[in-house]
């Protein structure tokens, strides 16, 4: 045994540690706990199940539909409409995928091996963003054609070639990620799994409702900065959709909204990290 | 090697950890001593760069836990028993850990098997007994076979057989020339595993001193002597300047003169003795009796309603009893 090895046991590899390393051990945390599958599956059965319930019901009573009904009839958003459920799946997992660590005590062990905090939380942020974004697509996608396939018979039916639908498809699934990740921010931010998912369901659900209890003009100024109207703009064809909103802003401007909101809170949630003790 | 110097930790008013400094050395076992509450846990958690201290810092190897280049193949620790998530099977914990310092997966089995978890490190931690949680966080803070490891209470939650394995393991970890600082409110633990204690109390530095040293310097050696004629023995123990006391069963007590002495003094005057023992205060009664004023919550500062309950008996005792 020479000296060096009394001191240290085994020689160092050159170099430091690295962002893919810590990168795939996100990706195996991610998925080596039961919440991800369950979370995703809700997702998938949400989106995808609505999406079915309501294109069933349109198509039986389209014949029963009146004129009204017929000129605003989107069958774009209906077979999308799912999806503005699923949101809540998603961003259960995306406030999951750092509660759980604080909840649990395991950010500890995290932190013991990857001191740089800003570093795990935005491998989280990417592992997290890259898994919701392939679910998401593929649920907007599933959702939109079973959709117009129910709907193909009995009533008008959409196809991708169409002006905008490709848009909202795409758009709808863009929307759940971003949302997933705003949900991770938030997360990062309250380090609690009840109350993150609280202030997020707040956002996304009630504070809706207390703006109907305003003002018409500022219900008019404020409501297109809503993450849920933001949603309901994604998933339509129409560019003023049924929902009440004087000046909704265009699809890909709420989604640019929406990410500047997910970016705000990821670093936010980065910077208090650094600054409390975990 | 671990070093702190001047590590301070303030919580609003309280003052967890004041003006730290010791050093940990490689190849012996050196224990972090204090009763519960005195700073043992913030001040590892400061070293392991996981609480920012207040003031004063800490190094491992000399650089500072959040400069080391391979964090887990350097430092290894076990903080509390619960850094796990209930959810992930034990393998899968290490090998999240593993991945992120490109450690094989190899050794992943090896820990496994080193702490005895193999059979069941498929299964979800949150089944896991205490010890079995204990022995998963050991296994993560060796994964990286790092050159100095910190144990806070490692034998917590284990039973007599794990208790006996964790200090073969510790003492076997610092032979191997590694550094191994572990901490313990119990002082008989620390007699049987540590060489060197760092004690301290109510965050402050008690002592810093190999563990005979600290068991000479913090009490008092006395003899204890069954002599028919007590009272003659006794006036010639003070005559030659040791102190006595009585002890129930009529025994002395003698402080201030070895054995020998005593033996020789009672045959100088004739006196039968019966019983001539030198007695070494137990380390758990030096470590009282060092820590005495440096107790969270001491005796002499119970709060209104300790006092009042003070002496009666609970009522749901009385209502067992009735």
């Amino acid at each position: 045994m020479t000296t060096t090895s009394l001191v240290r046991p085994v020689p160092l590899p050159h170099g430091r540690y690295r962002t893919s390393g810590v990168l795939r051990s996100e990706w195996t945390k991610l998925r080596s706990v039961r919440s991800t599958t369950w979370s995703l599956l809700a997702m998938v059965v949400i989106s995808i199940g609505i999406g079915i319930l309501a294109t069933s019901t349109e198509a039986a009573r389209w014949s029963q539909a009146t004129l009204t009904d017929r000129l605003t009839f989107d069958p774009v958003s209906l077979s999308l409409t799912g999806l503005l459920f699923a949101q809540l799946a998603i961003g259960v997992l995306g406030v999951l995928v750092i509660s759980a660590e604080y909840g649990t005590g395991s950010i500890r062990a995290t932190f013991s091996a990857v001191p740089n905090r800003p570093l795990v939380l935005a491998a989280k942020a990417l592992v997290f963003g890259v898994v919701a974004l392939v679910v998401s697509e593929v649920v907007s996608f599933a959702a939109f054609f079973i959709g117009q396939a129910i709907l193909t018979g009995s009533a008008p039916h959409a196809t991708l070639s169409q002006p905008g639908v490709l848009r909202a498809v795409i758009g709808s699934g863009l929307y759940l990620t971003i949302l997933g990740l705003f949900a991770l921010g938030i997360g990062a931010i309250l380090r609690h799994t009840a109350g993150a998912i609280s202030v997020f369901v707040a956002i996304l659900l009630v504070a809706p409702l207390i703006l109907q209890a305003l003002p018409e003009f500022i219900r008019d100024r404020v409501a297109k900065f809503l993450p849920a109207n933001i949603g309901v703009t994604i998933i339509s064809t129409s560019p003023n959709p049924e929902q009440a909103q004087a000046h909704p802003f265009p699809a890909w401007v709420g989604l640019g909204v929406l990410a500047a909101y997910a970016l705000a809170a990821l670093l936010i949630g980065g910077w208090l990290m650094l600054r409390r003790d975990a | 090697m671990i070093e702190a110097r001047g590590l301070t930790k303030r919580y609003g008013d309280t003052l967890a950890v004041d003006d730290l400094s010791f050093d940990v050395p490689p190849g012996v076992v050196t224990g972090f001593l204090g009763p519960n509450g005195s700073g043992k846990s913030t001040t590892m958690r400061m070293i392991m760069g996981l609480d920012k201290p207040t003031a004063g810092h800490a190094t491992i190897n000399g650089r500072r836990f959040g400069h080391l280049p391979w964090p887990l193949r350097e430092v290894g620790a076990l903080l509390e028993a619960k850094s796990i998530h209930p959810g992930r099977s034990a393998y899968n914990h290490l090998w999240s850990l593993a991945l992120t310092n490109d450690i094989p997966k190899g050794r992943v089995d090896e820990v496994l098997e080193l702490v005895g978890l193999s059979s069941v490190a498929k299964k979800r931690a949150g089944k896991f007994s205490l010890g079995m949680g204990q022995r998963l966080g050991i296994a993560a803070a060796l994964l990286g076979d790092p050159g100095v490891l910190l144990f806070d209470e490692p034998v917590n939650g284990l039973d007599p057989e794990g208790i006996r394995w964790v200090r073969m393991l510790l003492r076997s970890l610092a032979a191997e020339g590694r550094t191994v600082f572990v901490s313990s409110h119990l002082m008989s633990e620390m007699a049987i595993t540590a060489d060197h204690l760092v004690v301290v109390g109510r965050g402050r530095l008690i002592a810093d001193t190999s563990v005979p040293e600290f068991i000479a310097k913090s009490s008092r050696q006395s003899v204890r002597v069954l002599c028919p004629r007590a009272d003659a023995l006794c006036g010639a123990l003070t005559g030659a300047g040791a102190t006595v006391a009585r002890e129930d069963d009529g025994a002395l007590v003698v402080t201030g003169m070895e054995a020998a002495g005593i033996g020789e003094l009672a045959a100088a005057h004739q006196l039968p003795l019966h019983e001539l023992t030198p007695q070494t205060a137990s380390l758990e009664e030096a470590f009282m009796e060092l820590t005495a004023g440096a107790v969270e919550f001491h005796g002499e500062t119970l709060p209104p309603y300790a006092e009042a309950v003070a002496g009666q008996e609970p009522p749901w005792q009385q209502e067992a009893a009735s």
